[in-house]
């Protein structure tokens, strides 16, 4: 058979080869997405912008700096310091063994209102050089048994405070253990002032973190006594100060809510606190004090960002200032296509 | 026909040319000094080229001679003819089903995972996962800790199950196709995969071929079976393939058809089979003609029959379905440097907090034991005190720095490497889709192989560029012809007076040529006088030459007006097409050709010459030749070659005047820019004849050493040859190539051109191309001897450096600065370069090229080619890029850093071995130009960014481990640092990586030289690495120490803190990147402000755990306004350095790319008319 004769199947194949490419057309389907041509807004740092920004930076900034800082200002702080007053003369060279003593460890302060303080006057208690955020405590914890009285002997995690005496601690770990346990009683002119301790902690966690069924159960019971016991009669919902002491700070030097006095004091008035200073800093030279403070919009006393927001106010003004200052001695036309490298040299140098 | 054939052809010199395939075959070739250079040069080259293996007519020459070589029986594979139960029975030859699919439901699970872990990166997460699950160690949650190298395995493995899901559907698809398979001796359908190695297989026309068989019989008497092999190398003619005579006269269904056959191995080598058939008793060897392959596709042969030998995943096709190729982006070696710097910061960190650790450990070592955060003791047990989880203060600080790698293991940014290849895949997405690189004519789109080096094409200095379907279409056309020493060339195209050219009629049916090639009215007019005179019986001999010298195979074809038929010439060179359409026009009409005659229309009557032989064309003798019995029992050799090996062969005794005019025309002709090919016939004695016969016999039946056998035959009776003439052909440049290489030489990209044509040709298409001007000084090196280079190298040198430095530029930054500057082009040839090249006087060679603004190599063989390429790559730092459409660009293609392949003309060995395939050499500006340049911009300031946002994160969590004793405590939730990476930050880089542009297409055209900024690493290198750790050092202090003084002996929990942190880098890594985004569109910023929002969302999710210790904070400290005013104050005075930097440099020191942003925002409106112009002419596609 000779390829010449026009056999029907080379014909059908040469028209099929020449109508095919038509048909199915290979050709990219146009779309913006496609092309990489979706509108697209593409902002350039003009001066007057960028000056613009800066002056914009500044105008809000200086306020807010001056409006922070005399907030913290506003706020009246009175702070005693006293892991060392409150040792007996004769222990300040050996205060770890008075504090691990059963010496009376009563001890009296005298606080002057400098200012006028308006109510609620927050108590706090301010430890320094204790790391709550250390890993070893910070994982000593077992969140389920708190919250849940079912999974009460849940303790995997609490060690090396998970039993005593062969059965599990409620609350177990290292934080609860550690619990603060100095008291203070505060009286003013002879007269017994109220501190309110309920409503210190977050609603959330005596809501939800802390059972209302879960009882404090052979706490501690151990051979060292880390801190304060708990009532073993009132849930860990209830349990205000465990859960303050509970919510870990996030910094070595915190202070946490003890209670509120929820009176005015006024400048001058002196304020006599009884305290039991049983809580054990001595043996990592930690610090304690005791502060009363007011609070404002902004939360305690702290100048730090009022000042910050003034310096960088300060220097954005600045930089809005200097910008003006040398684009107006040395402009540069945007967009001038003669600064363009190959055009900036024609001919050589 | 691929490339390398036809350059051979024509001009390469023969040992310069062999050496690749000799790799490929062994084949030993007499080696000449000058190959044993070249051999030891590219040594390991020629081994990498195995792969593609050579091809074109040549290749059969050589496999005949494989054929020949004794199979060893342990290297050999029996197929029992119409038996596959002996077949199969005791070698498990592979069955017909193929699997291309990676994984079956049960091994996916292991085989992913195994394959996944290949990667450095994997390791690295799973070692510090697996160190997080020690108890001593454990950092993190179980959970956490797995999850990020659970994420990326997931989305890994969705991947490849979608990838390996659309493979088994093909496959079955595949197997499940019918055939008609030979069973009790009858046909029968069987589904493909049923078919067996050893069974006997009928395919009809038009059908695909199921396996690798060979041929027994077909429906042509000769035994011819054609077939298109488009599925397997892309090559669109007809292939013919033979069935043995002696198996011809066979009919499977009533005789009983057995034999052996012994064949070899399955290899990947599609051009090449050895094998030998035993056929009642006859010992028959088989060749790569016997063979059809698994893909191809029967044509124009009603029906073939062949027994399966290679079936299923052993057949070549499927053997050679191979990935793409795997290269490293410039930037990703780079990157890796710093990724280095990374890991020595990353152990810095770590050895810090270890060794503040053992100090703090060391002086709290007495009370270590009753502190109330550490408690060494414990007294649980009654009586006993033990220390709790403590091991010792050396353990601990080696446990310390351990924990601190888990804790920073972000610091390495391996969630990179996963954006990189999800914004490459975009990238690549993106420019396959590009509308301007799409190829009308072929119909393709651009490929994007290779997908790991996307950003590379924006940092191209050098060009390789073929020329032969790169520059030029590879469509010849047949221009003019010098016969018997007089110049047809000067005549015009007269195509008006005859419309429809050339045509005969045939039982009153019209048959002409499918395309009319340019005449020459006084030819024509000669042509037609038949032999009446001396010179018209010249000029028949020469174009029947034309019309039967060849391998072309006419196909009719059906027109839609029933009496006019087409003729179409398939075969595999275009150069024989262009010259059977021009002998068909002048009135030699080629029409039928089998294995045995051919019958061609001369003026009307119809003449049938038989074919006694056939020597095909092989690169050692450049030529091929065929022996025609005439009607009148005489016989005469028409041979066809290149000049060089026409002009060693010729009777310069007889014509010789005939000869020097000839050779005139012929380098008029190549300076013209023509391929030329000379044509000459000898007529034979009976004797003559009659000896040869008896010699063609010996050795096409040889045993052993077959090939040189022929090859002697052939260069025996190819001598004394008159010399007839020689014929143009012209190869049009390729659309838009002239203003394609100005754009690329403008935006400072040097284009070397390397060919295998003469250097009159090369030069000539180099003018029309734009590549040489007249501005150009040239410098040629045509040297024949080592010295002789080197002095003309010398001379070189010194003569660029004049005209380089009269002009008072030195060309060493790259930039070209046109005025002033005399250009130097550098015009060298193969024959030098072999002295050159792999000697010391490379280094000179280079020094002149560095000079040279064009450099135009011509006669190079392919591992030249891939020489060169190395030269350069070897001497500077500079990307190189290779560009070709042929076989004999494959190794230039592998060599240089981005191998780019037309998918064009030619066969598809180039696109196979390439990282990116287009249609089209002027898509080379649209891809490097705008792709390129945004590709690289995106990704190095991707990479850069990603450094930053994980180091930013580190340090913040570095910085509050000095406040927690160094016991690497987190204030940050643990799944925070985990989603950091997954979900709050990694949207936005990658939708920028893909989506950002700094520049638009039409700037970037316009100013070509903003491509400069990839060349000189403007947008990744070490400077901007630095000044990025620098303000990331900046950025996190901030970050982290406002809120530490603002919180300072405050109530503050840790939770609290850390979502204030948390919210605050998070924030602050998202805002850093919008200001660096130039381009906002929707995507961009629901990007950016979508995970800023997402971020929320999971803070507030992981706050509503009341399980977490977390529980409610966000609320909590979100009720007070020192949270707000740090948040603000922090991202205000993080950012204001950059910005300030940012700010002044783009005033001050604006580089080209902001200038030009800055003409594009605020000159559009006047300009955008000249630019849309300039566009236009440059990109002709129609937009729509």
């Amino acid at each position: 058979m000779s390829s010449y004769t026009p056999s029907s199947s080379a014909g059908g194949v040469g028209s099929a080869d020449s109508a095919a490419p038509r048909r199915n057309s290979k050709r990219p389907k146009y779309s913006k997405f496609t092309q990489q041509e979706l509108p697209a807004c593409k902002p350039i740092l003009t001066p007057r912008w960028v000056i613009s920004a800066f002056m914009l930076v500044s105008i809000v900034f200086i306020p807010i700096g001056v409006v922070s800082l005399l907030a913290s200002r506003d706020v009246v702080e009175i702070i005693d310091r006293y892991e060392t007053e409150c040792v007996p003369q004769n222990f300040r060279n050996n205060r770890v063994s008075f504090i691990q003593s059963d010496a009376n460890k009563t001890c009296t302060r005298r606080l002057t209102v400098t200012k006028h303080m308006k109510q609620p006057i927050y108590v706090y208690y301010q430890l320094d050089n204790f790391y709550q955020n250390h890993r070893r405590y910070v994982k000593s914890r077992s969140d389920s048994q708190l919250r849940d009285n079912s999974s009460w002997n849940d303790v995997s995690s609490c060690k090396p405070e998970d039993d005593s005496n062969g059965l599990p601690i409620v609350p177990c770990g290292l934080i609860a253990w550690s619990l603060f346990n100095d008291t203070y009683n505060f009286s003013l002119n002879n007269q017994q002032l109220a501190v309110n301790k309920r409503e210190i902690s977050w609603k959330s966690d005596r809501d939800h973190k802390f059972g209302n069924d879960v009882l404090p159960r052979n706490f501690q019971n151990g051979t060292l006594k880390g801190g304060k016991s708990l009532d073993p009669t009132v849930p860990l919902s209830q349990q205000e100060d465990l859960i303050v002491w509970m919510r870990t700070a996030a910094l070595p030097t915190f202070r946490k809510l003890y209670g509120k006095i929820e009176r005015d004091l006024q400048p001058n008035e002196v304020i006599h606190v009884t305290l039991e200073n049983n809580y054990n800093t001595y043996s990592f030279n930690g610090k304690k004090k005791l502060v009363l403070s007011t609070t404002s919009w902004l939360g305690g006393k702290n100048d730090f960002l009022g000042i910050a927001y003034l310096t960088i106010g300060g220097l954005c003004f600045f930089l809005a200032l200097s910008f003006t200052v040398v684009y107006l001695v040395k402009p540069r036309r945007l967009g001038d296509p003669s600064y363009l490298s190959w055009n900036r040299n024609p001919g050589g140098h | 026909m691929d490339s390398e054939s036809v350059e051979d052809f024509y001009s390469v010199g023969s040992a310069l040319s062999s050496s690749s395939r000799r790799s490929n075959f062994s084949i030993q070739s007499k080696a000449s000094v000058r190959n044993s250079i070249r051999e030891a040069s590219f040594g390991g080259l020629g081994s990498k080229s195995v792969r593609y293996g050579s091809h074109g007519a040549h290749s059969e020459t050589y496999s005949i001679s494989m054929s020949q070589k004794e199979i060893d029986d342990e290297d050999a594979r029996l197929v029992h003819i119409n038996d596959p139960v002996l077949t199969n029975e005791r070698f498990e030859f592979s069955g017909n089903s193929i699997r291309t699919g990676k994984y079956s439901i049960l091994t996916f699970l292991p085989r992913n995972l195994f394959e996944q872990f290949h990667r450095v990166a994997y390791i690295y997460f799973l070692v510090i996962a697996v160190l997080n699950q020690l108890p001593q160690l454990a950092v993190f949650g179980r959970g956490v800790s797995i999850l990020p190298l659970a994420f990326v395995l997931l989305v890994t493995a969705v991947k490849d199950v979608y990838e390996d899901h659309r493979r088994h559907r093909s496959d079955r698809i595949e197997n499940n196709r019918l055939a008609s398979v030979l069973v009790n001796d009858q046909f029968q359908q069987k589904k493909w995969k049923n078919i067996q190695v050893g069974e006997i297989i009928k395919i009809y026309a038009n059908e695909t071929i199921p396996c690798d068989m060979v041929l027994l019989s077909t429906s042509d008497p000769t035994g011819v079976a054609y077939v298109q092999t488009i599925n397997l190398d892309g090559e669109s003619n007809l292939k013919t393939r033979y069935a043995k005579q002696e198996t011809l006269i066979k009919i499977p269904e009533k005789d009983k058809l057995t034999g052996l056959i012994k064949c070899e191995k399955p290899n990947r080598n599609i051009y090449g089979f050895q094998a030998n058939m035993e056929v009642d008793g006859k010992r028959l060897s088989l060749g790569p003609s016997n063979i059809v392959l698994r893909g191809c596709e029967l044509k124009n042969t009603a029906w073939a029959v062949g027994v399966a030998v290679y079936a299923g995943r052993e057949t070549k096709a499927m053997l050679n379905s191979s990935g793409a190729p795997s290269k490293r982006s410039r930037l990703e070696t780079h990157m890796n440097l710093e990724i280095i710097f990374l890991s020595l910061f990353l152990i810095a960190l770590c050895t810090v907090v270890s060794v503040c650790a053992a100090v703090w450990l060391r002086s709290h070592r007495d009370e270590l034991d009753y502190l109330p955060f550490y408690r060494r003791k414990n007294f649980s047990k009654e009586g006993e005190e033990e220390n709790y989880n403590y091991s010792g203060w050396g353990l601990e600080i080696c446990f310390t720095f351990l924990m601190s790698v888990i804790v920073f293991q972000v610091m390495i940014p391996i969630s990179l490497y996963i954006s990189m290849e999800l914004v490459r895949v975009g990238q690549a997405y993106l420019m396959i889709l590009d509308t301007q690189m799409y190829d009308e004519s072929s119909n393709s789109r651009f490929q994007c192989r290779a997908l790991n080096i996307n950003e590379d094409l924006g940092q191209i200095k050098y060009v390789f560029s073929d020329k032969t379907g790169t520059l030029t279409a590879n469509k010849m056309e047949f221009q003019c012809a010098s016969i018997w020493g007089v110049d047809y060339s000067s005549g015009k195209s007269n195509s008006l007076d005859q419309k429809d050219g050339y045509f005969v009629k045939v039982d009153g049916k019209v048959l002409r040529p499918k395309m009319k090639a340019k005449t020459d009215p006084e030819l024509l007019q000669l042509s037609r006088n038949r032999k009446e005179t001396e010179e018209g019986s010249h000029v028949h001999d020469f174009f029947l030459a034309l019309a039967a010298c060849n391998t072309i195979v006419p196909l009719i074809i059906d027109t839609p007006d029933p009496t006019v038929k087409l003729i179409d010439y398939q075969g595999e060179s275009p150069d024989e097409q262009a010259l059977v359409y021009a002998a068909a026009s002048y009135g030699f009409m080629l029409i039928e050709r089998t294995s045995g005659h051919i019958m061609i229309d001369v003026q009307g009557e119809r003449q049938r010459f038989n074919v006694l032989g056939l020597h095909e064309f092989d690169s050692d003798r450049k030529r091929m030749s065929v022996i025609l019995g005439f009607s009148d029992k005489s016989v005469k050799v028409f041979v066809k070659g290149a000049d060089t090996s026409m002009f060693s062969v010729a009777d310069r005794s007889m014509n010789i005047n005939v000869i020097r005019t000839t050779e005139a025309h012929l380098y008029s002709y190549s300076s013209l820019g023509l391929r030329t090919l000379v044509v000459g016939m000898r007529e034979l004695s009976t004797s003559e004849f009659k000896e040869w016969h008896s010699a063609f016999e010996i050795a096409s039946t040889a045993l052993m050493g077959r090939a040189s056998l022929l090859l002697k035959v052939a260069s025996n009776i190819e001598n004394n040859l008159c010399i007839l003439g020689t014929s143009g052909i012209e190869d049009k440049l390729q659309q838009g190539v002239p203003e394609a290489i100005e754009s690329l030489r403008t935006a400072g990209i040097k284009v070397w051109v390397l060919t295998g044509d003469k250097q009159e040709t090369a030069i000539s298409i180099g003018n029309s191309s734009k590549l040489l001007t007249s501005k150009m000084t040239q410098i040629v090196i045509n040297r024949k001897s080592k010295d002789s280079c080197r002095k003309s190298l010398e001379d070189g040198i010194i003569m660029s450096k004049k005209l380089t430095t009269i002009s008072g530029i030195t060309n060493d930054t790259g930039r070209m600065s046109g005025a002033g500057l005399t250009p130097v082009a550098l015009i060298i040839d193969g024959t030098s370069l072999v002295y050159i090249l792999d000697s010391e006087l490379e280094e000179s060679l280079f020094q002149l090229a560095s000079n040279c603004s064009v450099v135009l190599c011509c006669r190079v063989a392919p591992l030249q080619k891939a020489g060169i390429v190395a030269l350069v790559k070897k001497r500077t730092a500079d990307m190189t890029l290779a560009i070709g459409d042929g076989a004999n660009d494959v190794s230039m293609i592998q060599m240089a850093d981005v191998g780019v392949g037309i998918s064009g003309q030619e066969g598809r060995q180039a696109v196979m071995a390439s990282d990116f395939a287009m249609g089209q050499f002027r898509f080379l500006v649209p891809l490097l130009l705008v792709h390129g340049h945004w590709n690289y911009q995106r990704m190095g300031y991707m990479i850069l960014y990603n450094f930053y946002r994980n180091a930013v994160f580190v340090l913040v969590l570095f910085w509050y481990v000095l406040f927690t004793c160094f016991t690497l405590t987190t204030a940050i939730t643990e799944w925070s640092s985990v989603l950091y990476s997954i979900i709050y930050t990694s949207l936005p880089t990658i939708v920028v990586g893909i989506l950002d542009k700094d520049l638009s297409r039409r700037t970037l055209l316009k100013y070509p030289q903003l491509y400069g900024t990839g060349q000189r690493h403007e947008c990744y290198n070490k400077k901007l690495f630095w000044i990025t750790m620098i303000d990331t050092f900046w950025q996190s202090a901030v970050a982290f120490f406002i809120p530490l003084i603002a919180y300072w002996g405050s109530t503050i929990d840790a939770s609290s803190i850390g979502d204030l942190w948390t919210l605050a880098v998070v924030i602050l890594v998202n805002l850093h990147l919008a200001m660096d985004v130039v381009r906002w569109n929707w995507l961009t910023h629901a990007a950016i402000w979508g995970s800023i929002i997402a971020t929320l969302i999971c803070v507030i999710v992981i706050d509503s755990l009341s399980f977490l210790v977390g529980y409610w904070a966000i609320f909590e400290i979100a009720k007070t306004g020192l949270f707000w005013l740090c948040l603000l104050a922090i991202i205000v005075a993080a950012l204001i350095p950059r910005f300030v930097a940012k700010f002044l440099y783009q005033l001050y020191v604006p580089s080209d790319v902001q200038i030009a942003r800055e003409i594009e925002k605020f000159r559009t409106q006047t300009e955008s008319i000249a630019v849309g112009r300039e566009m236009n002419s440059l990109l002709d596609t129609p937009r729509r």
